[in-house]
């Protein structure tokens, strides 16, 4: 709110050089970045490259002035800077796009810029703003209408409405933290014709990835983050992806998948023409019809909000079927409980986990039986049977690699990452005739990967049949049998995993080619 | 410069669970005195009479467990609901509802059945008539999302005008001399009491069994396990098939319930019959709330928490009297060391460092 | 007949002017994401502060400034506790409604009963106040019904069509988002608390010092609790906040107009506390997604959460 005479933008020169330097912070002692040295010039394109929860968006924050470093200090052009807050570091001249959008879903366009943009003029800010939107949209070739509410702009307008928010402060250093999550390979190349331009004009990009291909293409340079600390920097004419990665992960990747062929067996689901309806009561799911085999792997690949979350609330009973019917072992299931569901062997890893899945002021123990609860096993018609419960925990921690001293602790206090194992640990240990899984490996490092990759091949192997949504297309093609592509809420086809017609994924992901 | 950090804290102990409650209502205690200090009040006298009036004396300490009763069946039944962040603010009015439901059975039924036919025929028409009224809030939510704090309060207004309505209109008695209020129960349906007191020992067992049955529910049982996921995460509770509907009505209509049977303590053991709704509950169904939160939601402190505000109950009656202070006084008293109870949570989950640091 | 017409427009609209003020606090509040329950407690400080200094001072426009200033200053302790101390909103405002109902009935305890002969003389709008029938019970009013009117109006204009109004609403959404945009969601919160409290505390004064023109505990009878419902019956927008608030009124002058048929007082007493269930029973019938509630109203925001 109160903004120092000596921020004002008019006394500082436009970022030649930005440098971080010695930055250390930890969060509940546990540090997520230790000493970190970084720099990025004019007209240069910076990538971060490092695994899941190496520390990238962490480092990022701290450059945005949303967390303080514990040690270390950030300068511009060579002047050491105090950024205690997002507004200090965009009247330096920084701004950030975060992987998840920082936008107001119900605000308009108009709204959401306003409240952004430093000048916006106190009265009348919606139509104040308006010529000058349009002004600057024009020379980037941004068209969206600025009435419209967020929520119904596909994630890649919602970028440009970010991009749009920080180049309007005059941002000259652009930070991007995975920005390539949620588009469309079209998409993709829209963005990084944005990013030529603007490096073109003078402006500083990082742009955070873990994707070695995207890293390779766009970046001029890149600096590599392991568990919170440097281990690399390199030009990207010198060097190359196996390299890259090798810096990533520590060590040779391998990715050694053992995935026995097995002859499918009885059906386990059929969804026959499924409906279904997304938030804001717009149809999220259409006519989606498909079967699921014992041994079988099936997955469903697609850009995130094409309705993948939708019909898996679906399949696990949360989300309400509008038309159409979902079988399990030809027991219908169309719209039980949830609980009635699992009862039919059905487990279910959600995509926010931490919305749905967890219980955050109840002990560990407690979350380990959350679906499982009514089972006789551990209940009695009204008791809990805690000794059996917490047997049941103490082995999930262990199977699954939980870090917790204790099972007698508030969930609220582990990691993201343990509290997704410990998820996973809960819905997979109780052989589960159809796992639902969505983006069970997303936000987990490359060991706990692996080992969640093996223990679907098991279930698989085992006669069980997973449902698997990634947006990852490698563990798509890697681990499933048959491969779906989902766009705007219907399969664009469906495929055996060495289909030839599944090298135009892209475009079906895009929906511009459906079989 | 002084910097001031917060961290949270992960590991909280019961002692330091205590040792915050304690010094949170100390601080308040503090506030008070300086409330007492701006009203012309001396507050060391203020705050030593209000517990000499309650623990200090033979007589005190027998009214302060005599208040303690419904504070304590009201407070456990509160931390029920309040697991499930079922904001129950309508105890006042299933107290209420309770003792209408007691006294008509007891008019009724009190000159044709001995006393251990019609004392429970009351209690349980007493927790009937809470439950009911404390499921209308819990079908509100569920059906028609009404916000269960606004419509519990107006419960409580609606109920005060039924009760008031009755005892002016069909049930006036006719040995009242036309003042408002029903006949007085007959013998059979009145509770007795320790000599020498106006401690209805019956409504007290009643309340300390609840209290330890409550917290067996919350902590040992499916019931209170799914109780306890829905209060911490709604969506959890859908994702794990948790019954949303069932949960919350049973949950009220515990929690109606033992603030109903509160109501018959009250007609049956103090008032012996039934009259302005003032009169009937100095606002138990609030100063439960506090005895909840003090409780930190575990049922069995209540009967702790439970017994200090009755405390404060009867030290405010005495200084109302020797100091001429208003009735409103308990409220200044009650809603500042609420206020100190919550702001003391933040210093129970953070830890807050200050540091001195020169640039 | 026409004149019973006339009183009760006129009646309406008094009844409907603390309602109308407290609302639109509320409205103002909630919309940057904190729910404030401490209407009842402090209207009642604001009746009470605005009686007592009136009296005094034989000014009712001090007395006004001081249940203003009052309710101010009582509302940060909800802001510390709810914004700083991210507390429990819904404990936090009961206890700030006990605080202020005390507060008031210690205060005001030897200004019970006392009539207050100081009058705060009627506005009279020149030209309209002359148009027939309407024109007397609308244009010719206490001031605290034009206020009230300029500070709902005002609050709409605020909200949807100045720059802070974005910072608000935005805050109420989302407070991390708004927090990346430079805004200080804190200082918003707490400016936000301390306005609603306000105008909580004019809807008090209202009460006694236009309205009944005296002092006793219990006055403000529900009015707070009745504002939070019409809070959510306005959809968050002090545009239908006007009309909701005087539609109550009408429920409260209906009281009187149904005494002489003989229907017992204490069922007409009633009325406010069931039509305000009624009111929120229609809200409810309405989609969901387009009741406009704050998405993040009642959550603590932390600051740096991962």
């Amino acid at each position: 709110m109160q903004i120092p005479a000596c921020r004002n933008r008019f006394f500082m020169k436009k970022i030649q050089r930005l440098e971080m330097d010695g930055i250390s912070k930890s969060f509940h002692g546990i540090p997520a970045n230790q000493d970190i040295q970084l720099s990025v010039a004019s007209g240069e394109i910076l990538g971060l490259l490092g695994e899941n929860g190496a520390g990238k968006t962490t480092l990022m924050n701290i450059l945005y002035g949303l967390y303080q470093p514990d040690a270390g200090q950030i300068k511009i052009n060579g002047q050491p800077v105090q950024l205690t807050s997002p507004l200090d570091s965009i009247l330096h001249g920084i701004g950030m796009v975060h992987q998840h959008f920082m936008l107001i879903q119900n605000h308009s366009v108009i709204e959401n810029i306003a409240l952004g943009y430093k000048d916006t003029p106190f009265f009348f800010p919606k139509i104040k703003l308006r010529e000058k939107i349009q002004q600057f949209s024009r020379q980037f070739d941004f068209t969206i209408d600025l009435n419209k509410k967020i929520w119904q702009l596909s994630a890649g307008e919602q970028q440009r409405v970010e991009i749009i928010k920080a180049l309007l402060n005059g941002a000259d250093l652009l930070i991007l933290d995975e920005p390539t999550s949620v588009l469309t390979p079209r998409e993709i190349e829209e963005l990084i014709t944005i990013l030529r331009r603007m490096k073109q004009d003078g402006h500083s990009v990082i742009f955070i990835s873990h994707k070695l291909n995207e890293i390779m293409t766009i970046c001029d340079r890149v600096t590599v983050l392991r568990k919170g600390r440097i281990v690399g920097n390199a030009d990207t004419r010198d060097t190359d992806k196996k390299t890259l990665a090798r810096m990533m992960v520590g060590r040779d990747v391998v990715f050694n998948i053992n995935k026995e062929p097995l002859t499918r067996g009885k059906p386990i689901l059929k969804a026959n023409r499924i409906h279904v309806t997304g938030d804001m009561g717009l149809p999220a799911v259409k006519a989606i019809s498909f079967d699921l085999y014992e041994n079988e792997i099936f997955g469903i690949a697609g850009v995130a909000g094409n309705g993948q979350r939708e019909l898996a609330e679906a399949i696990t009973g949360i989300r309400r079927i509008d038309q159409g019917s979902v079988t399990i072992n030809g027991k219908d299931i169309t719209n039980l409980s949830p609980r009635h569901i699992y009862d039919h062997g059905v487990s279910h890893v959600p995509e926010e986990r931490i919305r749905f899945g967890i219980a955050p002021g109840l002990f560990l123990y407690d979350n380990a039986i959350l679906k499982q609860h009514h089972l006789k096993k551990f209940s009695s018609r009204y008791f809990l049977r805690y000794n059996q419960v917490k047997t049941h925990a103490r082995n999930i921690i262990t199977e699954f690699n939980v870090a917790t001293h204790t099972i007698d602790n508030q969930i609220r206090n582990l990691s993201g990452g343990n509290i997704q194992k410990l998820i996973l640990g809960r819905e997979i240990s109780e052989q589960p005739r159809l796992l639902v899984a969505s983006h069970p490996t997303y936000g987990l490092d490359v060991g706990a990967t692996e080992f969640l990759r093996h223990h679907l091949l098991k279930l698989r192997s085992q006669g069980s049949s997973v449902l698997l949504f990634s947006e990852d297309l490698e563990e798509i093609f890697e681990l499933c049998d048959r491969i779906a592509v989902i766009f705007a809420g219907e399969f664009m086809g469906i495929f055996d995993s060495d289909d030839d017609r599944l090298c135009d994924i892209g475009l079906m992901m895009a929906g511009s080619k459906r079989f | 410069m002084i910097h001031i950090t917060s961290t949270d804290r992960y590991r909280i102990t019961r002692w330091r669970v205590v040792m915050t409650n304690v010094f949170s209502l100390a601080a308040g205690l503090v506030v008070i005195s300086v409330i007492f200090v701006i009203a012309g009040v001396n507050p060391l006298f203020a705050i030593s009479e209000i517990f000499q009036g309650s623990f200090g004396s033979v007589y005190g300490f027998k009214e302060t467990i005599t208040k303690a009763i419904p504070l304590i069946l009201i407070g456990a039944g509160l931390t029920l609901a309040f697991r499930a962040r079922f904001w129950n603010i309508g105890a006042e009015g299933q107290l209420l509802m309770g003792a209408i439901f007691a006294t008509w059975t007891g008019l009724t039924f009190g000159n044709t059945l001995p006393a251990w036919g019609i004392i429970p025929l009351m209690f349980a028409a007493g927790f009937l008539g809470g439950a009911l009224w404390g499921i209308i809030p819990a079908i509100l939510k569920i059906k028609y999302a009404i916000n269960e704090v606004i419509s519990t309060l107006m419960l409580n207004y609606i109920c005060a005008h039924i009760l008031t309505m009755l005892i002016v209109g069909p049930w006036r008695g006719g040995t009242r001399f036309g003042f408002p209020g029903t006949d007085t129960l007959p013998e059979a349906a009145i509770l007795s009491v320790i000599p020498g007191s106006r401690i209805h020992y019956v409504t007290l067992i009643l309340a300390l069994v609840c209290a330890a049955v409550l917290t067996l529910l919350i902590y040992r049982t499916r019931f209170g396990y799914e109780a306890r996921v829905v209060g911490e995460n709604p969506d959890a509770g859908k994702y794990a098939g948790i019954d949303f509907l069932k949960t919350t009505l049973i949950l009220m209509a515990v929690s109606g319930g033992l603030a109903g049977m509160a109501g018959v303590g009250e007609v049956a053991g103090i008032h012996h019959y039934l009259g302005y709704p003032d009169s009937m509950s100095s606002g138990y169904g609030f100063t439960a709330i506090i005895v909840a939160w003090l409780a930190k939601l575990n049922p069995l402190y209540t009967i702790i928490s439970g017994i200090f505000f009755a405390g404060i109950l009867v030290g405010g009656d005495a200084i109302q009297i020797s100091l001429g202070l208003p009735a409103a006084t308990v409220n200044i008293v009650n809603g500042t060391l609420l206020i100190f109870l919550i702001m003391g949570d933040y210093f129970l989950n953070h830890k807050i460092s200050i540091t001195f640091k020169t640039r | 007949m026409e004149d019973i017409i006339i009183s009760t427009l006129q009646r309406t609209l008094v009844a409907g002017t603390p309602l109308l003020l407290a609302t639109t606090g509320e409205i103002i509040c909630e919309r940057s994401g904190i729910l404030n329950l401490g209407v009842e407690g402090v209207m009642a400080l604001g009746a009470v502060t605005a009686f007592i200094v009136t009296m005094t001072t034989g000014s009712p426009w001090l007395g006004v400034l001081a249940a203003l200033i009052a309710g101010m200053v009582i509302s940060i302790i909800h802001a510390v506790a709810s914004v700083t101390l991210q507390a429990n909103q819904v404990v936090s405002g009961l206890a700030l409604t006990m605080l202020g109902l005390g507060l008031s009935g210690m205060v005001g305890k030897p200004y019970v009963g006392k009539p207050l002969t100081i009058k705060m003389d009627d506005l009279s709008i020149p030209v309209l106040s002359d148009i027939p029938y309407v024109g007397q019970a609308i244009f010719n009013q206490s001031p605290f019904f034009f206020l009230a009117i300029g500070l709902a109006v005002g609050a709409w204009f605020l909200l949807e069509r100045t720059r802070l109004g974005i910072q608000i609403r935005s805050t109420g959404e989302n407070p991390k988002a708004t927090e990346t945009q430079g805004v200080n969601v804190f200082l918003i919160r707490y400016v936000s608390v301390i306005i609603g409290g306000g105008f909580s505390a004019l809807a008090g004064a209202h009460l006694s010092i236009s309205y009944s023109r005296s002092w006793i505990e219990g006055m403000t009878a529900g009015r707070g609790w009745i504002a939070i419902a019409l809070t959510i019956f306005a959809l968050w927008n002090p545009g239908r906040a006007i009309w909701a608030a005087f539609l109550f009124g009408g429920i409260f002058v209906v009281q009187y107009l149904m005494q002489p048929l003989g229907i017992s007082p204490n069922f007409l007493a009633m009325l406010p506390y069931i039509a305000t269930l009624l009111i929120l029973l229609i809200i409810s019938l309405k989609d969901p997604r387009k009741l406009n509630a704050p998405a993040m109203l009642s959550t603590p925001y932390k600051r740096g959460e991962r």
